[in-house]
This record gives structure tokens, sequence and C-alpha cells, in this order.
């Protein structure tokens, strides 16, 4: 048994977990989880409701035993090292895990003395947790009355007493309206640029790939897909070039032009999309090729893929 | 041991912060001993100056039972909030959150003894005891206080919901009725002598009422005492199994 700190140094992982298992009832929620995240990376779990991202977050931060499998996190077992990995993660739930009773500096000060800290250290870390996540104004007031960005944002730095190797945040934009959301990315962000290792789970496809450097996309407990935002991207392929047609008449003419050539089809818009490179050229000359009078063709736009694309085409297809 | 004065201070302030579980229970007791004595003691004893010093021992567990056995929603409250999850995540013993609630729950209880005694005290109830007398009856009660603590929460640990948690509250307000807490057992029927004579809150309102009108106590104490031990004794491990069986 090392050291927690030890071994993931010298493999450069703080998360690894392989073939991890687990059933609730006759329920299999995992079939086989394999992960890795690198020191200092940010990895997003992203996955419909029921896929099993919370039973993932559990068994890493030790609160679950998985049926099978193994997984180190900061360099300890899950399983065997308990106490160590606990020493050096950080949870933040999909619930508030806070009183409501008591104010949010009183909050900040019990987990900071539950870590171990003496008191006048636990009320000096508390101070400059609620200045940096702009909550020094509401210091003093019951969590009861925060509004939803402010106790998610409390519950954020409640993880982070005494600087946490790895922090698990589970679904922490769930329920936020757009500028908590663009906030919490931010105080995401900050945690990554200080070298923290983040895990995240979400099933917001645009918030994986804005924070994530790896997206692990589990459906029905497997990962299906992993990699980084634009690997995953390129993955499903490609841009499309959306040609809007200008009648009903166009839009059969050229579907017939098109053949198989076309992917996309809508014909309530009078749409018609064909795979691209992107390139002037490219949609130069296939303007040309299909309507030469300049007649049929009303509009067009390149359509990159999305992560919902991928997250379509990776679960349905 | 920090662990357990940290989560012991929470519980204490969440428990200052409720209004209405604090209201239920400093101002239950006192109104139900003003009750007792002043609507149904002339009826009990033809006077009530006689029955207040009759009932306000009785008074005295019917307040401990019943502020005790709110540790059974506060408990639950814990354990179906996110917070438990931290508290482990963060290494925190589970016995420190619960033994937390435990002792913000002597406290508050100790709090409304010594209201409910101040008020008996001022309404005409003369205990006879000495310091030996006063002593041994808070230490029954300290025990008794504990015993359906760690009781309530197990009760806490078992039920679905803080709501269902209260039903627990219910069960520990009536047990000091058909008792001698209020009437004399050979008062009631027949059948109910039984029971009445060998339930636990018995043998614990006898030694304290004996004991602080400095009577003869007979064996009261020590069923009292073999009674909280024995309550302790099937409390504390099933606390320990039920956490963990709700948190696997």
């Amino acid at each position: 048994m090392s050291p927690p700190g030890q071994a993931d140094r010298a493999t450069g992982w703080a998360i690894e977990a392989h073939g991890l298992t687990k059933a609730y009832g006759g329920t299999r929620v995992l079939r086989g989880i394999d992960l890795r995240v690198r020191r200092g990376a940010v990895l997003a779990l992203l996955g419909p409701n029921g896929a099993g991202k919370t039973t993932t977050v559990r068994i890493l931060t030790t609160l679950t035993r998985p049926d099978g499998g193994r997984a180190r996190v900061a360099g300890g077992d899950v399983v065997r090292d308990r106490a160590a990995v606990r020493g050096a993660i950080s949870l933040t739930g999909q619930y508030a895990a806070l009183d409501e009773e008591q104010t949010g500096e009183e909050n900040l000060r019990m987990m900071a003395r539950l870590r171990g800290l003496p008191a006048r250290a636990a009320r000096r870390r508390a101070h400059e947790l609620l200045e940096r996540f702009a909550l020094t104004d509401a210091a003093g007031r019951r969590v009861g009355t925060y509004s939803g960005g402010m106790r998610r944002r409390l519950d954020i730095a409640a993880g982070l007493t005494t600087d946490p190797e790895v922090v698990f945040l589970d679904e922490p934009t769930t329920g936020l309206d757009p500028r908590s959301r663009r906030t919490m990315w931010e105080t995401v962000g900050a945690l990554a640029g200080a070298g923290t290792t983040v895990f995240l789970t979400t099933q917001y496809l645009e918030e994986a790939d804005r924070l994530a450097d790896t997206v692990a996309v589990l459906d029905r407990g497997r990962i299906i897909a992993e990699g980084s935002p634009a690997e995953l991207k390129r993955k499903v392929a490609v841009e499309r070039l959306d040609l809007t047609l200008a009648s009903r008449a166009a839009y059969e003419a050229v579907d017939v032009l098109l053949g198989a050539r076309a992917v996309h089809r809508a014909p309530a818009e009078l749409v018609l999309g064909i795979p691209t490179d992107g390139s002037a050229g490219h949609a130069r000359a296939l303007l040309d090729e299909l309507d030469p009078a300049g007649e049929l063709i009303a509009r067009f736009a390149v359509h990159g893929a999305t992560l919902d694309d991928v997250f379509l085409e990776l679960t349905h297809g | 041991m920090g662990e357990y004065a940290v989560l012991t201070g929470r519980a204490i302030r969440l428990t200052r912060r409720s209004p209405d579980a604090l209201l239920m229970a400093l101002v239950l007791p006192v109104l139900l001993m003003l009750v007792f004595v002043y609507f149904f003691g002339g009826a009990i004893q033809g006077t009530s100056d006689a029955y207040v010093t009759y009932v306000a021992p009785g008074v005295l567990i019917l307040c401990a039972g019943y502020g005790a056995s709110m540790t059974a929603t506060t408990v639950c409250d814990d354990m179906t909030g996110g917070i438990i999850d931290r508290f482990r995540s963060m290494n925190t013993p589970g016995t420190a959150v619960l033994t937390g609630h435990v002792l913000a729950s002597v406290v508050r209880n100790l709090v409304s003894t010594v209201i409910v005694l101040a008020v008996a005290l001022a309404i005409g109830f003369r205990p006879g005891a000495g310091a030996g007398g006063w002593l041994a009856a808070g230490g029954i009660l300290l025990l008794y206080l504990c015993a359906l603590s760690w009781l309530g929460a197990a009760a806490g640990l078992l039920a679905k919901s803080p709501e269902a948690a209260g039903g627990f509250t219910f069960f520990v307000l009536f047990l000091p009725y058909p008792s001698s807490a209020f009437v004399p057992v050979e008062t009631m029927p027949d059948w109910l002598h039984g029971f009445a004579r060998n339930q636990p809150v018995t043998p614990v309102i006898e030694s304290v009422r004996a004991l602080l009108l400095d009577r003869p106590y007979g064996d009261a104490p020590w069923t009292a005492l073999l009674w909280c031990l024995g309550v302790l004794a099937v409390a504390l491990p099933l606390c320990a199994w039920l956490f963990r069986r709700r948190v696997a």
C-alpha cells in the first residue's frame, strides 16, 4: 500500500478505475467502467438521467463499495485506503450538503473544523473562501435565505477547506439559471487553473464541451465514448453544408440530383444537408453544380457537429 | 474527539434555530403541567395543591421523553439530506454525527427540565429531598434521557422521512399515560395493571418521585437503572447497524 499522493505522482493519474460494476437489487447500474483522469485535468462524465453517473461518483468518493473492479483516487484504493482517499478529495453532491439553519460562515467553519483545522485557522479559512466565492456579504445570513446559485457556490466552497487534490462535482449546474451556471463554470475553470483535478458529471453537452479536457460518455452503465471534446466531435464527422431550397419544387429537384450524397433531409424546412470540409472551394463547387442558374438555393449554412450530435449518434446509432 | 464537540455544537445551534421545535420542547411540558394541575388536579385528588406534588415528577418524565424523542427527527433530517454524504466523504465518523444529536437532546432537555421544575415550584410543588435525593433523581432522569435519545436516533435512522420519524415522538409522548405518572395505577382498570406496573416508564417515575419527595423507593431505582441500561444496550448497537445499512 503506497501512501496517498505517491502513486499518482508516479503514474500521473489522479483517478484510475478498472472494470467497476455495481448492481442494486437486480438492476445492473454499472457494467464495467474504465476511466483515467490525469492530475490537474478536468473530466466530464456525460450521460442522461439513470446512466450511472452518481453511482460512479459515489464509488470513486468511497461512499459506495463497488461489486467488482478496482479504483484508485489520489493514489489510494477507494476500498482499502478509504480514509486516505477521503483526506485527499472533496465531494459536492447533487443536493446541497449544508445546514439551512446555519449561516454561510458557520457552515464553512464547521467543515473546516471537521477537517481538523483549529478554531482560529478555520475562521480564517472560512473568510478566505467566502471572499473567493463572492459570498462575503451573505456570510452572516442563514443558508436557507440563499439563492440557488449562492447555495451551490457555498456548497463547493465547503469542499475546499483543506485544498483537496481531487474535487468531485455531481451535476454542479443542474437547476441553476443561466447566469449562475456561467458563474459556476468560472468557478470550475479557476479550480482547474489552480491545478486541482476535477471530476464532474453533467447532462449538458455544452457544459462538458466548455469545461472538460476529457469527456466520457456514459450510457446505461457503460462508457460508450471517451476523448477530448474535439475528438468526439470528429468521431461523428464532420461538417455539413445545409442548403435551404427556394421552393418545394426546387427541393425535390435538388434531392434527385444529390441522391445518396444527401446525409440530412428536412422536407418541412426545405433543407438538404451534404458533407463538406467547410472550405470555400467546396461550397462554391457544390453550389455551381447544383444550382448553376442561381435560382434553386435560397440560403446555405455550414453546420459543425455539436456534442449533442455526438451523443445522439452514440446512444441511438 | 474534536468532531464530537463540533457536531454537538452544531446540533445545539440547529435546535436553537428551529423555533417550532423549541417551542414544543420548552412550552408544551409547562402547559401540560398547568392543565393537569389546574384542570384535572381538583377532580383527581380533591385539591390541586396536593396533586402538583404527585404530578410534577410525572411531567418531568413526560417532558424528558418527549424532548428526547425529537432526536428521531433531527437524525432523520441529516440522513435524508445530502449532508451525511459530505460528512462521510470527509471521513467524519457516523457515531460523531449521532452523538452530536444525542448530546444536543440532553442539553435541550436539561433546559426544559429546569423550566418545568421552576414552574412546578412556583405553583406549589414541595419536594422534601436532600442533596443526595436530588442527585440520584437527576442521575436517573439523565440516564432515561440518554436511553430515549439513542432509541430516538435509531428510530430516525429507520424512518424514511423526518415526518415518519415524528411518529416516534407520538409513541414516547403517550407512554407515560398508562403508568403512575399522572394517576396511581390502582385507579386504572384491572387489565391495564400488568402493563402499567411493568412498563419502563413506571419504575423511572416511581424512583424520581420517591427520591424527590424523600419517600421510601423500594427497588424502583434499580429496576429503572436496568431498564435504561437495557434500552441503551439495544439502542447503541442498533444505531451502529442501522447507520451502516442506511449508508451502504
